[in-house]
């Protein structure tokens, strides 16, 4: 009860565990985007060590070869894949694409907006997400 | 507060067989003067076909006749019965015990409405949006004149929106929505499947109106198709699906 709204907040909105493998999807989006965005400013700042020349360029990516390093650039990867992936799925829904066609439910009336192609695009996404890091792990820490 | 009481057999006014019974948790909450809610706890026997609605009027009957409650139908139609059961939204004479598959049952007021005592929670927003979108049929000659016959439209015409319409204002899917979870200026789901109800209807000339009022800062752009809407409506109405058929239509998908 913390307003006479009686709303859920941040908590209610972010809380993954009621609404099935879509709702699991929208936070994960929310998360990566905004880690993307704040990755996206954090490499600018690095990339602009350039203007200390070679050394201070070569002093501050030592910051990546750290296991450290090395375990952030992997959550970046991972959530690269999974966004551009999903992205890509909320974008033709957005459109309408893929989201079913209108007809007279019957009961149960499972919803054809939550069908498997939406399913297997946010499942799609969540593998390919883990396989990159993966791979990212093995080529970082396999040198 | 919390209080266990069960029902005594004799106390009843029909006869119960039943050994089965689960605790109903009721949330009680006057925001005049209760500072947060309490929830009081009942022992209430079930059968297999007994709606969390029956419960908590036996509870009503039986122990605490304050408990505020809003019903009507008892048959999913009348779309006032909508409360959290188990942290879900559903509607309370539509949802039964034996599906729940949970001894504690707890029910409390519908999540994204103002309270206004225990279950009962407050619907002028919900009714001013979706009043908003003009749910109505708007068109140059929608008075009849006398020689004139009715608006005809085939059956397929009548399967592009007839699904929407069977919408019943209930508003469990606002109360799912993540958006209406932290926006207060949303339209929400309700109001924009209605707003494609309508445009989707060939008897219908609304459509740049309709378009124009919920191309707004919180309107249709706010939906991140989340789907939980569509997942909790009792009457299969999708407003996710209709929600991105409409968006098709502001960013040129469709015309
Ligand atoms: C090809 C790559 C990308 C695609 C296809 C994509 C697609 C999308 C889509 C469709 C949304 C809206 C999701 C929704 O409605 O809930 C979104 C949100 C967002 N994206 Fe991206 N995006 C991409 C790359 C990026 C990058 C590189 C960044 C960061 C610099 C980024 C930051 C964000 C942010 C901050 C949000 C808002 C998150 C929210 O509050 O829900 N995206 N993206
Ligand atoms: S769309 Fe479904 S959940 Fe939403 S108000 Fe209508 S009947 Fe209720
Ligand atoms: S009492 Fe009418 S919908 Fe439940």
């Amino acid at each position: 009860m913390t307003s006479d709204e009686h709303k859920e907040g941040i908590r209610g909105m972010a809380n993954p565990r009621r609404y099935g493998i879509e709702r699991v999807a929208y936070l994960l989006m929310r998360l990566s985007g905004l880690g993307l965005l704040a990755y996206f400013v954090a490499h600018i700042y690095e990339t602009s060590n350039i203007l200390r020349g070679q050394v201070g360029w070569d002093e501050f990516l030592e910051l990546t070869q750290t296991t450290e390093g090395h375990i952030f650039l992997t959550v970046v990867i991972g959530m690269c894949v999974f966004h551009t992936v999903n992205g890509v799925r909320v974008m033709l829904g957005h459109g309408g694409v893929g989201v079913g066609k209108p007809g007279r439910p019957d009961y149960p009336y499972d919803p054809a907006s939550q069908n498997y192609r939406h399913k297997i695009g946010i499942y799609s996404a969540i593998v390919l997400a883990a396989a990159a890091m993966m791979y990212g792990l093995a080529v970082m820490f396999g040198e | 507060m919390a209080q266990v009481s069960s029902i005594a057999e004799e106390q009843t006014s029909t006869p119960i067989s039943s050994s089965k019974s689960i605790t109903l948790r009721i949330a009680k909450y006057n925001p005049k003067h209760d500072e947060s809610s309490q929830f009081m706890e009942f022992s209430v026997p079930y059968e297999k076909w007994t709606t969390v609605l029956e419960a908590i009027l036996e509870v009503k009957k039986h122990f605490d006749h304050s408990i505020a409650v809003r019903y009507s139908c008892r048959q999913a139609t009348c779309g006032s019965c909508g409360m959290m059961i188990n942290g879900k939204p559903k509607l309370a004479c539509f949802t039964k015990i034996s599906e729940l598959n949970s001894n504690v049952i707890t029910v409390e007021p519908m999540s994204n409405f103002p309270i206004i005592r225990d279950l009962a929670v407050k619907f002028e927003k919900l009714f001013d949006s979706h009043h908003k979108i003009k749910p109505y049929i708007i068109r140059d000659d929608s008075e009849l004149e006398s020689d004139e016959r009715e608006f005809l439209q085939s059956p397929k015409e009548v399967e592009q929106y007839i699904q929407f319409a069977n919408c019943i204002k209930c508003g469990l899917c606002n109360s799912a929505c993540p958006t209406m979870a932290t926006d207060s200026s949303f339209v929400g789901p309700q109001a924009l499947a209605q707003a494609y109800r309508y445009v989707a209807d060939s008897r219908d000339k609304g459509k740049d109106t309709r378009l124009k009022i919920i191309d707004e800062s919180h309107g249709i752009w706010r939906c991140h198709f989340a789907g939980s809407c569509s997942q909790v409506c009792p009457k299969g109405v999708d407003p996710a699906m209709g929600i991105q058929l409409l968006r098709g239509y502001l960013l040129g998908f469709r015309s």
